[in-house]
């Protein structure tokens, strides 16, 4: 295996980004992270990005954010129509084969330009499901109900997580829900979707985010304290949530096995859970304990970024280790309907 | 948003007909029958609705089986504010039911008054529509059951399996999609699309090499960085390329082959961009032909780039092309002398 470094990301959240345009909004965030390692577009060797053509709304929306790279002259590209953590997956296993010593990375997704909702029903099964326009938000409720009434959480926990989520967020200038508020005003709110409540839904952010990865020796020249991926997986449940069981989340523990979550102390967790519901369920996969901290940053419930939000927790959690709150950290995506799909990577400092 | 910025609704819809396969296709020809067909799994487990495979360990499946119409709620959430195309119109609650004779369960809604009405375990009937063509909204959802547990026919006691067997197989199904966007183009377009409407076309500027794009995006491909200034270009300009299209095209009786399309490079921009060349006989437009932007008439004008509705030919002498590998093209020594002198300048 070769060493592979978290050198440098950007990020923008905010509740909605109506003025620019996808590549208006990513360019900026380009430029700053390729000064910020002296690197230009012709000296990386390899691009990849994630986004989705039905949330903005456009056939092959990807092709002109590239132009925010400067693909000139022509450029060793890729993109996948998934949360940009997938796209770091891809430029992991490229930098592994070794012809290349530098990546590029990046996802982006406004949200606010159509109905997340909707968007979200068509990823569901064609024939059983999607016909009915279920929402993300329902179907995570139905999870949400499951877990109560297996007693493996109670609404009180949720509400904690809720509240952590805030307090954290508190200090996070991408959050877009960051209001303090207690445990008990927590469990005053009326239901959202009953049995979840506001506070326990994602809050929607429109954004992007970019990530600079280099391998080996290059890490080193190119920042001080570059932050190694020491494991990374993927795995996938089956689609049907019918034949899942949705009071645990399988594809994220195999993941974190493989990734090496359990071999050593993780100082703090950066988990891709948009509900409070899935922060629990994933802290439980990766078998997190009491001593490590949870979504410093707030976390997809404080802004919920679709396609870029896993991307962001490997950010988040690779910028607390440069800047030396920790030494370990777990950082996390999901996709899919219920966390179908689930990215596992452990990062340390030198 | 700010006021520069244009914003318009935008409808994406998708016609799709699916291929249903020999397992959905059952199962679906089953609803429009009245009865309800799982699949059953190696474990000898019934899985409804059915898959043609074992997500477990992949094996193929096709033995259908019956299962009844009635089942139990394992888990619910309460939709208080239904939006279009969900199964009922008035607040209802989503749920997996765990139909009788079967180990999985199906998603759909329940139609109560109010959640304090609907429980986890609770019995639950199909309600059928009436007219059913073979989908899954043919089952309108779920309501109360009305006869006390156990008191139904078993499932699979039915002559279910027979009768999809003997019906006309359901082998395709539309799934509509309608999403709704409001479409926002970003700064460099909506400053486009607004000078449109005042027969001005802008373009905007690179940083790096001082190259002028049009339509303008706010960014420059060539340096990978925001545009630097916009520019206002020329309603003249060049044909730099062009074809003669001899078919016609369905929905666009407003072209009559042939046709002339051409890639013209406006004065003052550095890329070309598409418009239709008329005024000429499209077998009399050559390479370097001189043209002029033919505008709407000015109580017509939008913000759009339908304003010009095609480039007319100006008498002036046709430009000589004397280096055609530079025509449209980036100067790249150009580009890498004016991005040496910024790297010196930072």
């Amino acid at each position: 295996m070769r060493d592979v470094a978290v050198v440098g990301f950007a990020q923008r959240q905010e509740a909605e980004i109506a003025d620019e345009s996808e590549v208006e909004l990513m360019v900026p965030l380009m430029d700053q992270v390729k000064k910020s390692v002296g690197l230009s577009q012709q000296d990386i060797g390899f691009t990849c990005s994630g986004s989705s053509d039905f949330l903005a709304g456009q056939a092959f929306s990807f092709v002109m954010t590239i132009d925010g790279t400067g693909p000139v002259p022509p450029i060793s590209e890729s993109h996948v129509e998934m949360d940009g953590a997938w796209a770091l997956y891809e430029a992991w296993v490229k930098l592994q084969i070794g012809d290349i010593d530098t990546a590029f990375v990046y996802s982006y997704g406004r949200p606010s330009r159509g109905s997340l909702r909707d968007v979200l029903a068509t990823q569901m099964d064609p024939y059983y499901v999607a016909p009915l326009w279920p929402d993300a938000f329902a179907i995570e409720a139905l999870r949400a109900r499951l877990l109560l009434d297996s007693g493996k959480v109670d609404e009180r926990q949720l509400a904690e997580i809720a509240s952590r989520s805030r307090a954290h967020a508190a200090g996070n200038p991408n959050a877009v829900r960051s209001s303090p508020k207690s445990v008990a005003d927590i469990l005053a709110e009326p239901f959202a979707v009953d049995p979840l409540r506001p506070s326990d839904l994602p809050a929607s952010a429109d954004g992007g985010a970019v990530m600079i990865l280099a391998a080996g020796d290059r890490a080193r020249e190119l920042c001080d304290r570059p932050v190694w991926i020491r494991g990374i997986d993927h795995r996938i449940d089956a689609h049907s949530l019918g034949v899942r069981d949705l009071t645990r989340v399988e594809s994220a523990e195999i993941a974190a096995h493989h990734a090496g979550v359990a071999d050593d102390k993780i100082d703090f967790a950066e988990l891709h859970a948009p509900f409070t519901t899935s922060e629990f369920l994933l802290a439980e996969a990766l078998g997190l304990d009491g001593d490590t901290v949870v979504n410093p940053s707030g976390g997809a419930l404080a802004a919920h970024t679709m396609m870029a939000s896993g991307l962001i927790r490997v950010g988040e959690a690779a910028t607390r280790i440069q800047a030396g709150d920790g030494d370990r950290a777990a950082a996390h995506a999901s996709s899919g309907p219920c966390m179908q799909q689930n990215l596992v990577c452990v990062l340390e400092g030198d | 948003m700010s006021d520069e910025v244009l914003e318009a609704p935008l409808v994406l819809e998708y016609p799709f007909t699916r291929t249903t396969g020999p397992v959905v296709g059952a199962f679906l020809t089953g609803l429009r029958e009245g009865v309800v067909l799982g699949v059953k799994r190696g474990d000898g487990s019934v899985m409804c609705p059915p898959l043609e495979y074992d997500p477990a360990d992949s094996s193929a499946l096709s033995e259908m089986v019956e299962v009844g119409q009635a089942g139990e709620i394992v888990t619910w959430a309460w939709n208080g504010a239904p939006r279009p195309q969900q199964p009922f119109d008035r607040p209802f609650a989503w749920a997996l039911v765990r139909l009788d004779g079967a180990d999985t369960t199906i998603l759909h809604g329940v139609l109560v008054d109010d959640p304090s009405e609907i429980h986890t375990g609770m019995r639950v009937d199909i309600v059928w529509r009436d007219e059913r063509v073979g989908q899954v909204s043919d089952i309108a959802g779920f309501a109360p059951a009305t006869a006390p547990a156990g008191s139904e026919q078993p499932p699979g006691s039915g002559d279910g399996v027979e009768v999809v067997s003997a019906a006309e197989p359901v082998q395709s199904v539309r799934t509509p999609i309608r999403i709704e966007y409001n479409y926002t183009p970003g700064r460099g377009l909506s400053a486009y699309l607004r000078a449109m409407k005042d027969k001005r076309i802008l373009g905007d500027r690179c940083p790096v090499s001082g190259q002028v794009f049009v339509p303008p995006r706010g960014v420059s491909p060539i340096a990978g960085m925001p545009t630097s200034e916009m520019v206002e270009l020329a309603d003249t300009g060049y044909v730099e390329s062009f074809n003669i299209t001899r078919v016609p095209i369905r929905g666009r009786d407003d072209l009559h082959p042939p046709y002339c399309s051409a890639w013209i490079v406006l004065d003052g921009a550095s890329v070309g961009f598409m418009g239709l060349v008329t005024g000429i006989e499209a077998e009399d437009v050559t390479i370097g032909l001189r043209v002029k932007a033919l505008w709407k008439p000015d109580d017509e004008l939008e913000m759009s780039a339908t304003n010009i509705l095609s480039w007319v030919p100006t008498g002036e002498p046709d430009v000589v092309i004397d280096n055609f590998e530079l025509v449209g093209r980036v100067d790249e020594a150009a580009a890498s002398e004016a991005s040496t002198d910024e790297e010196a300048e930072s």
